[in-house]
């Protein structure tokens, strides 16, 4: 071993206890590939996500095959789908879609599909994948009402739903360390008030105040402001478990002999907190933060699906959800559920994370 | 312990006021009122108000008085005479449409504690005492999907699965012909077939969150030489952990009670939306969306005194398990 643990810096330490950590390391993965489609959304993103198209209301997912066999029975490899034959049953006045084995769709990587801005700067239409022939449409996981592809909306989603936990986590964070952190530095009466107001929030229930709050947004806002709003209102109440972390650290930390020799050796303020104590307690936040943000994902989530967070044409999760709101669409459609999924596995994977980032976060610990 | 619950009791009462402030607060905060949806309604049905009718209806619903003194005269309504307000939206007194759905939120909200309680206990016991076992790993595995899986998504799925395979509706707290019926010993029983399955989808996080701490606390006890020592002298297996280390894994537990019931009552309104329950989040909901103002804030408040009362509840019950804390919570007597 070249290294030697005592000449490794703290980050290096840290990052070598939570390299052992086999969940934590996975849920890095898969966030870090979440995160990955959020910013590569368009893409990734075979169609377009707001192109509806009557005929293929509630469309099954398509299964992908990948050789095609000819008249003369030899088989070649061509990734494709099977187009659909639909009946319309005039009982129930429903489109009934079956796997049309005559149409094939080929797919394929790198194809010609609607254009957008790759960054929000590169002009292209090139997409990952998506079928060959720009005018034909596949549909991998079913579609929707509208017959818009729930694939594609569900990589759009993840922009907004994995960006609003990481906005409102952000600005839960600004709050929770100058109140927090007032609170500990400070104590008296600062400390006093500070942590009456975070028992008195913490006491109550916080769905009921977010749809109370929510519920206020006119549905006229524009799109970018409510997203704002949104963040701002799960803000109000999510700042309080970050404060009172930051808090604790602050306080336990204040006492310690290096703080107060830095204090002796005439350090400003800002300097001791900055150079000397946040070094100590920042990975402790960076895990407690992590933690944060699934909690906050699921409030959006559930205040879209309620129908009073994010709305269409804003493409969320919860917002996608709110497509599988009644029984009578689910039982249809029961492929309107995958949204759901890709919460379930960002809420696992982020607190995976979390958890092992909370037990690398003290490397010197046993 | 008496003086200490009257101490405790009366603590409540500031952060009762403080809450309904909040609840009135956070209704009538924001621009816009019932006012200007019922005239929102009125032009879009081509009737458009004049100002003075608005103004009119304004007078006429007190909502163009400063806000402290509509709050003033909501809190005094309901201290000296319990009047909550009137529902804009229902033109009926707030109090006929509450206390039905208050009732059933509190005991659903019980239930699912109960159910928590009955299945975390046991099962947190059985998973640090065997650790690493098969059962361990299944329920650890069940736990972190249930800590993952939003309630109101875990509702829609199982009213898929029931839909999709029993052929049953599983929404609703009561069946049709019950809804309207006044209470009797048979819509008790329907309530009791009907609850269980928002008690588990509510009950679920909170499980497996339960599961964790108790594991987690139980682990740190299992190995201290005062276990050994029981053991030494005789003891049964089963006796030496009820009587030493499960008592003591299980005080951080009703400590964060209070938690777990917020936690609870605040899921309960969306998985009642979901589940079409007769319970508070519903008809919050709809208030909320009406601007039906004191309805709303009415409601909300009740939600906060719920949970205010369960944390008294979880401090009272933590200070009877442990007379340390009841020693400094009764100011050091």
């Amino acid at each position: 071993m070249a290294h030697n643990a005592d000449y490794d810096g703290q980050w290096r330490l840290i990052w070598r206890r939570f390299r052992k950590h086999k969940l934590g390391f996975a849920g890095l993965l898969v966030t870090a590939a979440i995160y990955l489609v959020a910013v590569f959304a368009e893409f990734l993103a075979p169609a377009d996500p707001n192109a509806i198209s009557p005929r293929n209301t509630y469309a099954p997912p398509q299964s992908l095959h990948f050789f095609v066999t000819d008249k003369e029975g030899n088989s070649s490899f061509q990734p494709h789908v099977l187009g659909y034959k639909t009946k319309i049953d005039y009982d129930s006045g429903r489109r009934t879609f079956e796997e049309n084995p005559h149409k094939v769709i080929p797919v394929g990587f790198f194809v010609k599909g609607h254009d957008y801005k790759l960054l929000g700067l590169i002009p292209t239409e090139r997409h990952l994948f998506g079928p060959v022939k720009s005018r034909d449409r596949i549909y991998l996981l079913g579609a929707d009402r509208l017959g818009r592809d729930v694939l594609s909306r569900m990589i759009y989603g993840t922009r907004v739903s994995m960006s609003i936990g990481l906005v409102g986590v952000t600005l839960s964070l600004v709050l929770g360390v100058l109140l927090g952190g007032a609170s500990g530095y400070f104590g008296g009466w600062v400390d006093l008030v500070v942590q009456r107001v975070i028992e008195f929030l913490q006491s109550l229930p916080s769905i009921p105040l977010w749809i109370g709050l929510a519920a206020a947004i006119p549905a006229s806002t524009p799109p970018v402001q409510t997203y704002l709003l949104i963040t701002v209102i799960l803000s109000i109440i999510g700042w309080t478990g970050l404060a009172r972390v930051v808090r604790g650290k602050f306080l336990s930390l204040k006492t310690e002999d290096f703080v107060k020799a830095a204090r002796l050796d005439g350090c400003s303020v800002p300097r001791v907190l900055v150079r000397h104590m946040m070094p100590s307690f920042a990975s402790h936040i960076i895990a407690v933060v992590t933690l944060a943000i699934p909690g906050m994902i699921v409030a959006e989530t559930s205040l879209s699906f309620l129908g009073i967070g994010l709305q269409q044409p804003v493409v969320s999760w919860g917002v996608l959800l709110q497509e599988a709101q009644n029984i009578r669409a689910i039982s249809t459609a029961p492929w309107l559920f995958w949204p759901g999924f890709m919460v379930v596995v960002a809420v696992l994977a982020l607190n995976f994370l979390g958890d092992g980032l909370r037990d690398a976060a003290d490397p010197y610990a046993t | 312990m008496g003086q200490f619950m009257i101490k405790r009791a009366l603590l409540m009462i500031p952060t009762m006021v403080a809450i309904s402030f909040v609840a009135f607060l956070i209704i009538t905060l924001p621009p816009g009122d019932f006012v200007d949806r019922i005239a929102a309604t009125a032009a879009q049905d081509g009737d458009r108000m004049t100002d003075a009718e608005i103004g009119a209806l304004r007078e006429a619903y007190g909502l163009n008085r400063p806000l402290l003194i509509q709050y003033a005269d909501w809190v005094w309504g309901m201290v000296s005479r319990g009047d909550f307000g009137t529902s804009f939206f229902y033109s009926l007194p707030v109090d006929q449409l509450i206390w039905d759905r208050l009732g059933l939120t509190s005991l659903l909200s019980i239930l699912t504690l109960v159910f928590i309680w009955i299945v975390a206990i046991p099962i947190g016991i059985y998973s640090a005492v065997r650790k690493y076992s098969l059962g361990d790993y299944v329920f650890t595995f069940f736990g972190f999907i249930g800590l993952a899986v939003p309630n109101f998504l875990l509702a829609l799925a199982l009213l898929y699965i029931s839909f999709r395979y029993l052929g049953l509706s599983v929404g609703g707290l009561f069946s049709p012909e019950y809804i309207d019926a006044p209470w009797s010993l048979a819509k008790f029983g329907d309530l009791m077939a009907h609850i269980w399955i928002p008690m588990i989808v509510l009950g679920t996080a909170g499980t497996a969150a339960v599961i964790r701490t108790i594991r987690a606390n139980l682990l740190d006890e299992l190995h201290r030489p005062y276990v050994t020592t029981a053991r030494a002298k005789g003891m049964p297996e089963h006796r030496v952990l009820a009587k030493y280390p499960v008592r003591h894994a299980l005080n951080p537990f009703v400590s964060s009670l209070n938690e777990i019931f917020v936690q609870i009552v605040s899921g309960s309104t969306i998985v009642s939306v979901v589940l079409g329950l007769q319970t508070t989040g519903p008809l919050l909901l709809e208030a909320l969306k009406q601007e039906d103002m004191y309805l709303a804030a009415t409601l909300i408040m009740f939600l906060g005194f719920m949970t205010v009362i369960g944390t008294l509840f979880s401090d009272i019950l933590l200070a009877w398990l442990d007379p340390r804390i009841r020693r400094e919570l009764s100011g050091g007597s």
